[in-house]
């Protein structure tokens, strides 16, 4: 049978039909939800896209938290059984829901950065990440205003400690995150955010790489496996 | 129908490029003696009758679920 992987469309989101399409490509069903429905369709994960939903009015993420279909997304995330990845500003969503830690603020030049940005994948034990080996390179596309990653010094201590550094940025961050974090999971492995693009790279004709196929059919091969996300 | 406002401040710990270019336009503007800035957002919730306890734990509620992400945010809740 194939994985049905749900894409969330906010109001404002922009990389809904990207994401589809990557998950289209590792092999799986992409499937539409919608955020006022509280309904996940019986999905066996979700992507939550990029974008700028409501208008990242008061801060990113921080209404879309309260879409009624979060309010069925948040607790099967936090019980470790729904892999759910956030992209950009579905990063900034899982943060403000509190389904990962810390924050995404300004970045510290001012400046949107927009280019092509190598990552270091820290941690090959999560759902989003099992195809990559830990300490490979990939790149993908980086492109916020808001990605500065911040927590605590004790939060990134456990995060470090913990293995749920998930990606880093090569070369020094771009925007000023705590630790060059570009990534990070829940204590399952379930929960995986980060702020570059995946979804844009999985084809040559429109990335830089198809080294951001890698999630999606990371994700592919957990379900299939059918392995429950690791404690 | 009274007013309590909500003041939303980015916590010291956290980095505010935004209040740090504002302080770089008062020295180029000639605003001396500006040290430093940081930047805030200041709400203004209309509430129905007079403000009482109940009321004000109500905003102080919305300011800690919604108005404020106090993970990386301090709020003050104040009678306007």
């Amino acid at each position: 049978m194939t994985a049905r992987v749900g894409v969330v469309t906010f109001p404002g989101s922009l990389d809904d039909k990207d994401a589809a399409r990557a998950v289209g490509l590792a092999g799986a069903e992409p499937v539409p939800l919608w955020h006022a429905d509280a309904d996940l369709k019986g999905v066996d994960a979700v992507v939550l896209p990029g974008g700028f939903s409501y208008g990242d009015y008061l801060r990113c993420g921080a209404i879309a938290r309260f879409a009624p279909l979060m309010s069925e997304l948040v607790p099967a995330a936090r019980s470790g059984a729904l892999p759910v990845l956030g992209i950009c500003n579905g990063f900034q969503i899982l943060c403000e829901s509190h389904l990962l830690p810390g924050a995404l603020t300004r970045n510290s030049s001012l400046r949107f950065v927009n280019r092509d940005q190598a990552l270091r994948v820290e941690s090959a034990d999560t759902a989003w990440t099992g195809d990559y080996a830990e300490g490979q390179e990939i790149l993908v596309v980086l492109k916020s205003g808001e990605g500065s990653y911040v927590a605590d010094e004790e939060t990134l201590d456990e995060l470090e400690a913990t293995g749920r550094v998930v990606v880093r940025y090569a070369g020094g961050s771009p925007n000023g995150s705590r630790r060059d974090i570009a990534g990070i999971a829940n204590e399952h492995g379930n929960v995986v955010g980060l702020m570059p693009h995946p979804e844009h790279a999985v084809e040559a004709l429109t990335g830089p790489s198809t080294d951001g196929l890698g999630f999606f059919t990371s994700v592919l091969s957990r379900l299939t496996a059918g392995t429950p996300a690791h404690a | 129908m009274a007013r309590v406002v909500v003041d939303v401040m980015l916590k010291p710990e956290i980095l505010d490029p935004q209040g740090q270019a504002i302080a770089g336009a008062c020295s180029r503007l000639g605003f001396e003696g500006v040290e430093r800035v940081r930047q805030g957002k200041r709400f203004e919730v209309e509430v129905e009758g007079e403000v009482d306890d109940a009321k004000l734990a109500d905003v102080r509620r919305l300011a800690e679920t919604l108005l404020a992400n106090t993970v990386i945010e301090d709020f003050e809740v104040r009678v306007h």
